[in-house]
């Protein structure tokens, strides 16, 4: 079969089963769209800025476990999509972008809008590729696809220049990939299992860490079984929330930076720390000498360089955390350590993760609302902050993979376009996105691509008026010089919601939030509920970066226990 | 020459496309890695290049720099050749100062050292050395007194003893592929091998 380079993008997605992308067509990719609009299975969510492109790909990725896919032009078009790279790399996200790139002529000569992106993306991606010729595409296309949800899965890019997109070649689309250099291990090294398994038998004080690799490899029956019949603890990192039901008794919730006293003094006591698909991030760990210091590790993820790379674990398994989780369940015994989570209890009751309540509008109680009024099975995506922090240490996660956020690259502007991503991926479920008005305004105008694409998103904008998270840390260390994190021309929120035709709800008292959340889930469409919620609010507790759990600040006396 | 640290060989087999030497250098770059050398050449198969790495560094860095060029597409095979019996090579260029009262004296010196001379001008000799390290640094030292006014190195070399070379059975295999495979023909190489 004969085909155009842009017919052949288009096929090879059929092949792939996308059946949705996200994109902003320019010049040198519109020969892509031109054949892009003769395809009515796949739909094309045109968003108002390329950033937004990678990160609703991105949430679509996460919400659904398929690959997502963002389209942008050449030059400016590409390099907006450069963040979003950096975020699905950090957090393992499985992403195809298909970029247009300056007619192969023009290539290095400084065209207009020419970059040279496959150079600019390299350290952000998986893998990238500059397709010179239309006969290269489809084993480029497969390859792609296998490559970003493959093993530990990441951005993969596709510069294609505009007359490749137009050249004709024969098209095949090849069945399989052999990739010499890239095939992941997925059973765990028989010698491994059996020393795990022997660490866990004998361990009085066991402790889980279950990462993002948890959700990726869909391993939530295999934990939650493991948990139960070993009666083992489970804490949760940030991108590991919604791997395991919080409200479960052996549930310990978030540890690391502004993780709970308990979660944090679990892994410190720990005697086996059983660490699952997750890299020990310095959020996670904290000063990485103090950290589980009198654990044993049993490091199980399939990204082999993450192993020995932060903490140096007695057990390293290379494998995919299902796989190996069922390896273990072959062989471990059910246990019990009454006296351990007797522990863990009395720490629990000791310190709780709680706030200071008081009159005044906080953050923290209005996500305990949406909590409760969701029943905790809302899909929750965030920004990155401080309502990133309240949101993972106080919403109740009752159902699988509800939880999307930018852990590694700690990227603002993120809540947004994930959640129009989530959302369009599963439209069966409620989306609330939790925003503060700092990264709220690096991507609101999606809010126009939400109503185009008709997805009902609720927006829960935690307004301070400022960079709360920078605010605390100037209030900590910096003797309260709250210099350039405050907003003093901020719009009229309800406004602007109505600018762009949603609606837009105010919350000013403690009283109104829990209806005014009902509210806005019985409005159709996206809505934007403004939360004028206090200025000077800190995250508690706070592990001071670098720092260990002997170091950890507390929330203040007088603080209520959370109603999780 | 320079002060000696820690330094390990690790042996890349890559495959020869278009900016796979820029994705190695990055990924080196950017995870801070200290590399002393970097040899990069065409392997038996078409289709496919070794790279030699010198690295500095204690055993986690070294097993660190293994695993992320591991993680690497387009690195087909990574050896560490730390503890390993080696054989390890490099060629230096060295033009030294030569009067008509020294030649003679370097001249003997490069016949010590079994190094030849490749090119004699009226005041200068470039001399080339092929040995390990310790071998040109020796050699470089005893023509100091002389006058080296340029020296360069092409970077160490390193193969097993006694073994095929490093992931050869990758190579057949891959190459056997490559082969049937018109869609994965090499494109133009990604760089000139050293002659």
């Amino acid at each position: 079969m004969k085909l155009s380079g842009s017919q052949m993008v288009c096929e090879a997605l059929l092949q792939e089963g996308v059946d949705t992308i996200f994109g902003l067509p320019g010049g040198a990719i519109l020969p892509f769209y031109q054949t892009l609009s003769q395809y009515s299975a796949i739909r094309h969510i045109l968003v108002r800025h390329e950033q937004a492109a990678a990160m609703a790909a991105d949430g679509y990725a996460r919400a659904t476990g398929k690959v997502g896919v963002c389209v942008a032009t050449s030059g400016p078009g590409a390099t907006n999509l450069v963040t979003g790279f950096s975020v699905a790399l950090m957090d393992s996200a499985p992403l195809v972008a298909i970029t247009g790139q300056v007619a192969r002529a023009a290539i290095g000569s400084d065209a207009f809008q020419e970059t040279d992106v496959t150079g600019v993306t390299v350290p952000v991606t998986k893998h990238n590729y500059l397709v010179m010729k239309a006969s290269d595409l489809p084993m480029v296309l497969k390859e792609a696809f296998y490559i970003a949800r493959t093993g530990r899965p990441g951005p993969v890019l596709i510069d294609i220049p505009k007359d490749v997109q137009t050249e004709i070649a024969s098209f095949n689309y090849p069945a399989e990939v052999d990739l010499p250099a890239h095939r992941p291990v997925l059973e765990g090294h028989a010698a491994q299992i059996k020393r795990a398994v022997k660490l866990i038998e004998g361990a009085q004080r066991p402790v889980i860490l279950a990462g993002h690799g948890v959700i990726l490899s869909q391993a939530y029956d295999e934990l939650l079984e493991m948990a139960e019949r070993a009666q083992i603890p489970v804490v949760t990192t940030l991108l590991g929330l919604s791997s395991f039901p919080s409200p479960h008794v052996l549930c310990l919730g978030m540890p690391g930076m502004h993780g709970s006293v308990f979660a944090n003094m679990a892994v410190d006591e720990a005697d086996v720390l059983i660490a699952l698909g997750t890299r020990f991030d310095d959020r996670v760990t904290g000063n990485l000498k103090t950290f589980a210091s009198r654990a044993k590790t049993i490091h199980i993820d399939i990204d082999a360089a993450e192993i020995g790379k932060n903490v140096t674990p007695a057990v390293p398994i290379v494998g995919d955390v299902k796989r190996v989780l069922q390896q273990l369940l072959r062989l471990v015994e059910p246990k019990t350590h009454p006296e351990w989570l007797r522990r863990l209890d009395r720490l629990r009751t000791e310190h709780p993760l709680g706030y200071h309540e008081s009159e005044k509008l906080v953050t923290q109680y209005v996500i305990e609302q949406l909590s409760e009024v969701t029943d905790g099975r809302a899909l929750i995506t965030t920004g990155v902050g401080q309502h990133q922090m309240w949101a993972a240490q106080l919403y109740g996660f009752k159902e699988r993979n509800m939880f999307i956020s930018s852990g590694g690259a700690g990227a603002m502007g993120f809540e947004v376009p994930a959640a129009l991503g989530a959302q369009v991926g599963r439209p069966d479920k409620v989306v609330w996105t939790i925003a503060g008005d700092g990264g709220f305004q690096m991507t609101l105008m999606e809010l126009a691509t939400m109503v185009e694409a008709g997805a009902p998103v609720k927006i829960a904008l935690m307004n301070n008026g400022s960079l709360g998270m920078v605010r605390q840390w100037q209030d900590l260390f910096y003797e309260k010089d709250y210099f350039a994190t405050v907003y003093t021309g901020n719009p009229d929120w309800v406004k602007l919601a109505e600018a762009y035709g949603i609606t837009g709800l105010r919350v000013t008292e403690k009283e109104e939030v829990a209806p005014v959340i009902a509210e806005a889930m019985n409005r159709p469409g996206p809505v934007l509920v403004d939360f004028q919620v206090a200025f000077e609010e800190n995250v508690y507790p706070f592990i001071p970066p670098g720092q260990g759990v002997a170091q950890i600040i507390e929330t203040p006396s007088g603080a209520k226990e959370s109603v999780r | 020459m320079m002060e000696r640290v820690e330094q390990q060989t690790i042996v890349a087999l890559v495959l020869d496309r278009p900016g796979v030497l820029n994705r190695v250098v990055s990924m080196v770059r950017r995870r801070g890695f200290n590399i002393t050398s970097l040899a990069v050449g065409h392997a038996e198969a078409p289709g496919f290049s070794r790279m030699t790495f010198v690295v500095e560094g204690d055993a986690p860095t070294i097993e660190q720099v293994t695993k992320q060029l591991r993680k690497l597409i387009d690195v087909v095979k990574v050896t560490d050749l730390s503890g390993e019996n080696t054989i390890s090579r490099e060629l230096a260029l060295m033009r030294v100062k030569a009067t008509p009262s020294t030649r003679s004296e370097i001249i003997q010196m490069v016949d010590i050292f079994r190094a030849n001379i490749v090119d004699v001008a009226h005041d200068s000799l470039v001399i080339e050395v092929t040995g390990d390290q310790d071998k040109l640094d020796s050699l470089y030292n005893l023509l100091k007194p002389f006058g080296v006014r340029e020296i360069m190195r092409s970077g160490r070399l390193a193969m097993v003893r006694g073994e095929p070379g490093a992931g050869n059975g990758k190579v057949r295999r891959a190459s056997r592929r490559l082969a049937s495979d018109e869609e994965l023909e090499p494109q133009q190489p990604a760089f000139e091998p050293p002659s």
